[in-house]
């Protein structure tokens, strides 16, 4: 008996159902196993495990059909095994390579139970909980079949774009109250409108896909886990706005999403008509995820900022006009298209419309990906998913939105998460970012990480304004001086902040002083301040 | 000059590219594990850019190096989430470890593993998750006995 790695779409079957194939001539069952090869599983040993499981199975003469999807985003699951029953797909995790003997001496391929069987894996409550849109195929599907992708309801939003007019299709985007998702939280339907009313014989679509906050990793979850999602997304925005090439900015930090992406446009068939996408890899710059600047790296340029106007949407990649928008934003219009805007905009509280994708990370128990609707309390994230700290310690600071988010303490855990609370909060414009939730127990020194921002800030500078530049490492040396224990110099970083805030050119040098001041705010003892 | 015979092809497969030069400099560093100083001028010559122009690019990106890297390369977060869970002191325990190494250690700041950190990367595709200073040990020794 032959045990067979395959992706669905070779098979010509939906990894929903319990699969058959021919050996000796006669139908045998074959049982449906997944083992995730998403970045986060692989580094804590799937391929091991997806390694043993195959020799296990054909030690015991058993044809299995194994997938390797994404991630269900319960990192602290991973490796996350599913099998294929009769009663639906059944979770066993954490595996490690050692466990899969075990398993299979439990019959884990008809669910048996075992010390590490989770149950169904839909009925997972901290799975169950969450309502998934842009992310509700991540996990579920081969993330290298078109045809899983379609037989999970894929495909939907471009088959009805197409019949549309491009204005309908803006309109559509506009109506659903989709705000961009890589932080600055801006209308996506007025940037799409602009580079449709912009007339050119060339325009493009960029996807964003430079995630360099810490905390955030939602992005390439899903180009890892369900690439296809953001390939339609694309293909809707280019028939909306008149673009017929699309551009896939990825970090180069995230060679597996690289991998994922070629693969899943090798298989894309036709699926995506006319429209082109080429996926391009970035150096190592932070900044690059500021708009204008990843369009200076995809020209073959050093990734600076450029001064704003004229847009991007009328003046971008090559001088065209140019939808860039996130991955997140993109990867949620498939859905809005599919369902209808009013649907999407139903979700979610005040001017926040639809679901986020929070990313909750760092010194957490139970972290992962979960979208919901804009309106949880960032407590109700922390504690009824997250489950506290990793280490055991109470939490005390939470950075919201990536090295340019605030700090918060305890006493702003009941900050409701949407865009307008975030960016009312202490008035100093903090915002949720792309939703990464980076926590940390009662061992930080805030004074610290304060420091590391300006370190930060002054490492990824890209030199083109000077309240960025000099403000950063400045910044550095005046934290070093307080930690020393001059707290007269607190003044002194108070008017930097200022300075920098005030004058630099992007969201580098002008939110780096947010993650300082609210440190400074709300942790004064960490800066030996006794003023307060 | 050898390096040339490797370089010379790959500028010619993306030269007409738009934006030709990353994907150049991605490709010749992937092939020779640094982008040498004499490939510059030939890359410089084929895209007509001024030398000064691809060296800038070249030094801008954290990502691209300018001399040959050790035998391996580790890349260790230092970013914010890896900090929350010891990623300080698994790099401060790196630096000491690889001192005097053939081992090329350089920080990342973040590798998407934010979850389940302290996270690093070997030879650009490598993952780990939740190193302690003994995993790194671990893995390093494992690096130098395969040679």
């Amino acid at each position: 008996m032959k045990v067979e790695t395959l992706t669905a779409e070779s098979a010509g079957e939906s990894t929903s159902t319990l699969t058959r194939v021919r050996g000796a001539g006669k139908a045998i069952a074959r049982t449906t196993i997944f083992v995730p090869a998403d970045a986060a599983a692989l580094a804590l040993g799937a391929d091991a495990v997806a390694a043993a499981i195959a020799q296990e199975a054909a030690r015991h003469g058993i044809a299995i059909r194994l997938v390797r999807n994404g991630t269900r985003g319960m990192v602290w699951l991973e490796p996350l095994v599913e099998v294929v029953t009769a009663q639906g797909r059944i979770a066993y995790g954490p595996v490690a390579a050692q466990d899969v003997p075990g398993l299979f001496a439990a019959g884990f391929l008809t669910g048996g139970a075992h010390a590490l069987c989770l149950g169904a894996t839909d009925e997972i409550p901290w799975l169950a909980r969450q309502q998934r849109l842009a992310c509700r195929r991540i996990g579920i599907v081969d993330p290298r079949s078109l045809v899983d992708y379609i037989a999970c309801g894929g495909g939907e939003g471009l088959r009805r774009a197409r019949a549309m007019a491009p204005a309908a299709i803006v309109d559509a985007v506009t109506e659903s109250g989709l705000r961009g998702r890589g932080g600055a939280a801006f209308p996506a339907g007025i940037k799409w409108r602009t580079v449709l009313a912009t007339p050119a014989a060339q325009k493009y679509v960029v996807c964003n896909a430079d995630e360099g906050d810490s905390g955030t990793y939602s992005d390439r979850m899903l180009m890892e886990g369900d690439p296809f999602c953001l390939l339609e997304g694309m293909a809707i925005a280019g028939l909306a706005v008149g673009a017929t090439q699309g551009y896939i900015y990825v970090r180069s930090e995230y060679p597996h999403a690289v991998d994922a992406l070629n693969a899943a446009l090798a298989g894309a068939g036709d699926f995506l008509g006319e429209f082109r996408i080429e996926v391009r890899k970035g150096a190592g710059s932070y900044v690059c995820g500021e708009e204008t600047a990843l369009l200076e790296s995809l020209e073959g340029k050093r990734g600076i900022v450029r001064a704003k106007p004229p847009l991007p949407a009328i003046s971008g990649l090559f001088g065209r006009p140019t939808l860039i928008n996130n991955m997140i934003t993109l990867a949620s219009v498939p859905d809005i298209l599919a369902r209808g805007a009013a649907a999407y905009r139903e979700l979610g509280c005040g001017r926040s419309r639809g679901t986020l994708p929070f990313q909750l990370a760092g010194n957490i128990k139970y972290g992962g990906l979960v979208e919901v609707p804009f309106g949880l309390t960032l407590r109700e994230l922390l504690y009824d998913f997250g489950g506290g700290s990793r280490s055991g310690r109470p939490l005390r600071a939470v950075q919201v939105g990536g090295p340019l988010g605030a700090y918060l303490p305890a006493s702003q855990f009941d900050t409701v998460l949407d865009y307008e609370a975030f960016a009312a909060l202490d008035g100093v414009g903090a915002g949720l970012g792309h939703g990464g939730i980076v926590a940390f127990d009662d061992t930080v020194d805030l004074a610290r990480q304060a420091r590391y921002a300006m370190k930060f800030c002054a490492i990824e500078s890209c030199g083109k304004c000077t309240p960025c530049r000099i403000g950063s490492t400045r910044g550095v040396e005046v934290i070093d001086r307080i930690r020393a224990g001059d707290t007269r110099q607190i003044e002194l970083l108070q008017e930097l902040c200022e300075t920098m805030t005030q004058g630099s050119l992007c969201a580098m040098g002008s939110m780096t002083p947010i993650p300082v001041l609210s440190a400074l705010r709300h942790f004064p003892e960490d800066f030996g301040d006794k003023r307060t | 000059m050898e390096s040339l015979v490797t370089v010379a092809p790959i500028i010619e497969a993306h030269r007409l590219r738009p934006g030709a030069l990353l994907p150049i400099l991605h490709e010749v560093q992937d092939a020779l594990g640094f982008i040498p100083p004499e490939a510059v001028a030939l890359i410089a010559r084929e895209l007509n850019l001024s030398r000064a122009e691809v060296h800038g690019v070249i030094s801008y990106y954290a990502h691209f190096r300018q001399i040959a890297p050790g035998r391996h390369v580790v890349r260790v977060c230092c970013a914010e989430a890896c900090q929350a869970v010891g990623g300080e002191a698994l790099a401060e325990h790196a630096r000491t470890r690889l001192a005097g190494s053939d081992v090329t250690l350089e920080p990342v700041y973040c590798l998407g593993l934010c979850a389940c950190g302290p996270s690093l990367q070997i030879d650009e595709i490598t993952l780990h998750a939740q190193v302690t200073p003994e995993k790194f040990d671990a893995l390093i020794e494992a690096l130098e006995a395969a040679t």
